[in-house]
């Protein structure tokens, strides 16, 4: 296990290594300067600025450069927000979307098991129906369409609930937030668990559980749930993988403070510093997630060993 | 004995006609007379399974009726893509000046401007997938059918490159060379071609062994035949399964870099341009926002609708 941890770890060096190259050199190709204003700023002072952020130097010293500042946790300045380096913003981003994402993970774990499990215990029924609808529903419409109407209807027209801000994390302004992030993996998670279930129940163990004569109740849960997690559990990595994503509309939309919103803003300002910070960042959170998925999963899957 | 009645034999003997007219016809939607066709094609198969998913069919229908109104309405109504009705902005659905669902904030007619950014999203859809396809097809092909040690560099790229944040390396391409359509076709189908490329991969790898293959090689085919000839074409099933999954992805995709403010420019405009303009005036004119929802909606629903139909359609196990 510790092993296969290691391993793993050593894999994502390399992919991390593409992401950060790829980035590097992406922004330093980019037409126009950071420092290209609506001013034309003169020459000397051009290139003091280009001297102190380190531009005048030869490309591949630069590189190496970020590099070396990256592995100490530095980002390097942001262009837009002067007085802030890309790492405090994004240390100042992330406690926001962290919440929110890991907010809405949970939620639609809590909600989408359930639903999947409804529907394959009670297959071709109304709620089968009813479930798979709506999670056809969640797939379709996506989650930008989903959060203002989701502002309009709760937080303009009935009054409910606030239709954005943050307000510092205040219970109300998370709900609706977060309940627009969930859907789509809701959807996701109770088509995936209905699948996965409806297998399960047909197979020879559970079969052999029924035989010996256990009720239903402990058929499902003591034999049948677990391996029908499985499915699930692999498809968590790409879950979160889309949560964050997500999230970027979604703080975008409610206006809230987290890192997407500061991508977004980076992108269109073309703070170059910050989004690629931010795709840095956003990339080791990622893969770092796949491995914590892949190992749990190992946890759960008494057939998958991992310490050859 | 007819030959409707016969055991399933594969070929249609000696090419002997099918007995034509009859009260019987032989591609009848009567799900007896279908279930022993003789010699039917993989196609024509699928294409009778498919037409009795009524789902899929009525998604079908509306998907064509969708994409026939974005590429002739612009043409039939009076308003062009940027033009300005001086009397009426902001206005809601209204017959007045012929602006059947309203006009934005700078009086420019909503409806036309949903099919346009139509024509921008199905656009995209087409050219994306298409290059995501070519591109997957290709690459898996010729990993699993090479084997050995090259299927395993090319498979490691590939999963070095799922582990990526594509979406924001999409995103750092965007703002680094501008806003351009053409760049948002080949940005989506390079991010889209991985799963293809698994897909194919398998389907080669398990295609290989069989002996119809064999019997190439021992004819001396050459290799690049086999796999034009061969391989490929019978991979076909689960590849068009998967571009019908592959498209809503693509819209989806380049709905949300427009909605984002980093897809196509002024005065070009697509389903993701409308919805966020329609989410700044959603409180006063909440039509700006459910007008392109809907269609963007809609044109998901069927399309995901029909790859589930298609692959019902296409998988052999669900015979």
């Amino acid at each position: 296990m510790l092993i296969y941890t290691l391993k793993r770890l050593l894999q994502a060096i390399p992919t991390l290594l593409i992401v950060i190259t790829i980035s590097f050199f992406l922004m330093r190709v980019a037409p126009g300067g950071p420092f290209d204003g609506e001013r034309q700023l003169p020459p000397e002072i051009e290139a003091n600025l280009m001297a102190a952020y380190h531009l005048d130097e030869p490309l591949p010293m630069q590189y190496l450069r970020y590099m070396g500042n990256l592995l100490q946790g530095d980002f390097g300045p942001s262009f837009k927000y002067k007085d802030f380096s890309v790492t405090e913003l994004i240390m100042q981003g992330f406690p926001v979307s962290l919440e929110i994402g890991g907010l809405a993970i949970l939620l639609a774990l809590i909600v989408g098991l359930p639903l999947g499990i409804a529907a394959a215990l009670k297959r071709n029924s109304t709620i089968d129906y009813l479930v798979m609808g709506t999670a056809l529903t969640g797939i379709a419409v996506p989650n930008f369409v989903i959060a203002p109407i989701f502002a309009l209807v709760f937080g303009v027209l009935l009054g409910w609930l606030p239709a954005g801000g943050w307000n510092g994390g205040a219970l109300p302004n998370l709900v609706l937030p977060v309940v627009a992030l969930s859907i789509q993996q809701i959807a996701y998670i109770a088509r995936m668990m209905r699948a996965s279930m409806i297998e399960v129940l047909g197979s020879h163990f559970i079969r052999t559980a029924r035989a010996k004569g256990l009720n239903e109740g402990e058929v499902i849960w003591r034999h049948a749930i677990r391996p029908a997690l499985l499915p699930v559990m692999s498809y968590l990595g790409p879950a979160i993988a889309g949560i964050i994503t997500g999230s970027v509309v979604i703080e975008q939309i409610f206006g809230i403070p987290g890192i997407g919103r500061y991508f977004v803003q980076g992108a269109l300002n073309r703070d170059y510093t910050l989004v690629m910070g931010t795709v840095v960042f956003y990339g080791v959170l990622i893969v770092l997630m796949n491995l914590i998925v892949d190992l749990l999963y190992s946890a759960l899957d008494p057939q998958i060993r991992y310490d050859d | 004995m007819t030959s409707e009645s016969k055991p399933y034999s594969g070929e249609q003997p000696d090419g002997a006609p099918l007995p034509a007219g009859g009260p019987n016809p032989p591609r009848s939607p009567d799900p007896k007379a279908g279930a022993a066709p003789v010699g039917e094609s993989l196609a024509r198969d699928a294409w009778r399974r498919l037409s009795q998913n009524r789902a899929a069919m009525a998604s079908l229908g509306l998907l064509i009726a969708i994409i026939v109104v974005c590429i002739v309405g612009p043409w039939l109504l009076p308003w062009g893509l940027a033009e300005v009705d001086w009397n009426a902005f902001g206005t809601g659905p209204t017959l007045e000046g012929a602006h059947y669902l309203g006009t934005d904030a700078n009086g420019r007619d909503l409806l036309t401007r949903v099919l346009y950014g139509g024509r921008v999203s199905l656009s995209v859809a087409l050219v994306a997938s298409f290059v995501s396809l070519v591109i997957g097809v290709l690459y898996g092909a010729i990993s699993g059918y090479l084997g050995g040690r090259v299927d395993n560099y090319m498979m490691r790229f590939v999963d070095i490159m799922y582990s990526l944040p594509f979406m924001f390396l999409v995103i750092l391409l965007m703002v680094v060379f501008g806003r351009n359509i053409f760049l948002i076709y080949a940005a989506i189908g390079a991010v889209e071609w991985l799963d293809m490329a698994r897909i194919v991969r398998g389907q080669t790898l398990a295609l290989k062994r069989r002996e119809f293959i064999e019997a190439a090689h021992a004819l001396g085919v050459r290799d690049t035949k086999i796999v034009t000839r061969h391989l490929i074409p019978n991979a076909i099933g689960p590849v068009i399964i998967y571009v019908t999954l592959t498209v809503p992805k693509v819209i989806l995709l380049e709905s949300f870099l427009s909605f984002l403010g980093l897809g196509v420019q002024e005065p070009l405009t697509s389903w993701g341009v409308l919805i966020s303009e329609g989410v700044d005036m959603m409180e006063s004119a909440p039509w700006m926002l459910l007008v392109p929802s809907f269609f963007l909606a809609a044109t998901l629903f069927c399309l995901n609708f029909l790859g589930d139909g298609l692959r019902d359609a296409l998988d052999p196990r669900t015979r």
